[in-house]
């Protein structure tokens, strides 16, 4: 399922014009990313969490050519599923 | 962040009741996790792919006792950030 999936879902299930279905999921993705751009934290009960990781800069090596690269610190996003997805996704529950 | 910031958004912005908000909401998410719940992936662009990977059983060891354990084959739910996040965040 791709956005436009979930749009299209949405609006079928909530009885929504797909302009409205379209600004809802596109406000929900934004709001996180706006979140996760400041630095905070999102927690959605029954989905999981979002959270962002500073990695300090570290000397890696190209892979290909075995040349020292040094990489710049950086943020990464790190999502954690939440217990009650976690078991449903596992389908032990 | 949390679902009630959420909810307020849509409120305040797409001009639904707070009662509609709330019930849109929750459906978006449980749109998704009914997916992932059947093994599909969610692709989001701009923001990450949800992916459910099938994981083999391995023999692992409790860290504490030093017992040798068997961890069963699972099924678990990862997130793959989009460059563009990434670059967002670091930008």
């Amino acid at each position: 399922m791709n956005k436009s999936g979930l749009i299209e879902t949405l609006s079928k299930k909530e009885g929504l014009t797909e302009k409205k279905a379209i600004d809802i999921v596109n406000l929900i993705f934004k709001g996180f990313t706006d979140e996760l751009k400041k630095g905070g934290r999102i927690e959605i009960r029954g989905l999981g969490s979002f959270v962002v990781r500073d990695y300090q800069a570290y000397t890696g090596r190209n892979p290909k050519t075995g040349k020292n690269i040094k990489v710049a610190p950086k943020k990464l996003p790190f999502f954690k599923v939440g217990k009650e997805l976690k078991e449903r996704v596992d389908g032990k529950k | 962040m949390t679902k009630i910031d959420i909810i307020q958004d849509v409120y305040e912005k797409l001009g639904f009741s707070k009662k509609d908000s709330a019930r849109i909401v929750e459906s978006v998410f449980d749109i998704m996790k009914d997916s992932l719940t059947r093994g599909e992936k969610i692709k989001v662009s701009g923001f990450g792919n949800f992916l459910v990977k099938e994981k083999k059983s391995r023999r692992g060891r409790n860290p504490q006792t030093g017992t040798e354990i068997e961890i069963t084959a699972r099924k678990v739910l990862t997130f793959k950030s989009s460059q563009v996040l990434r670059k967002a965040l670091n930008g």
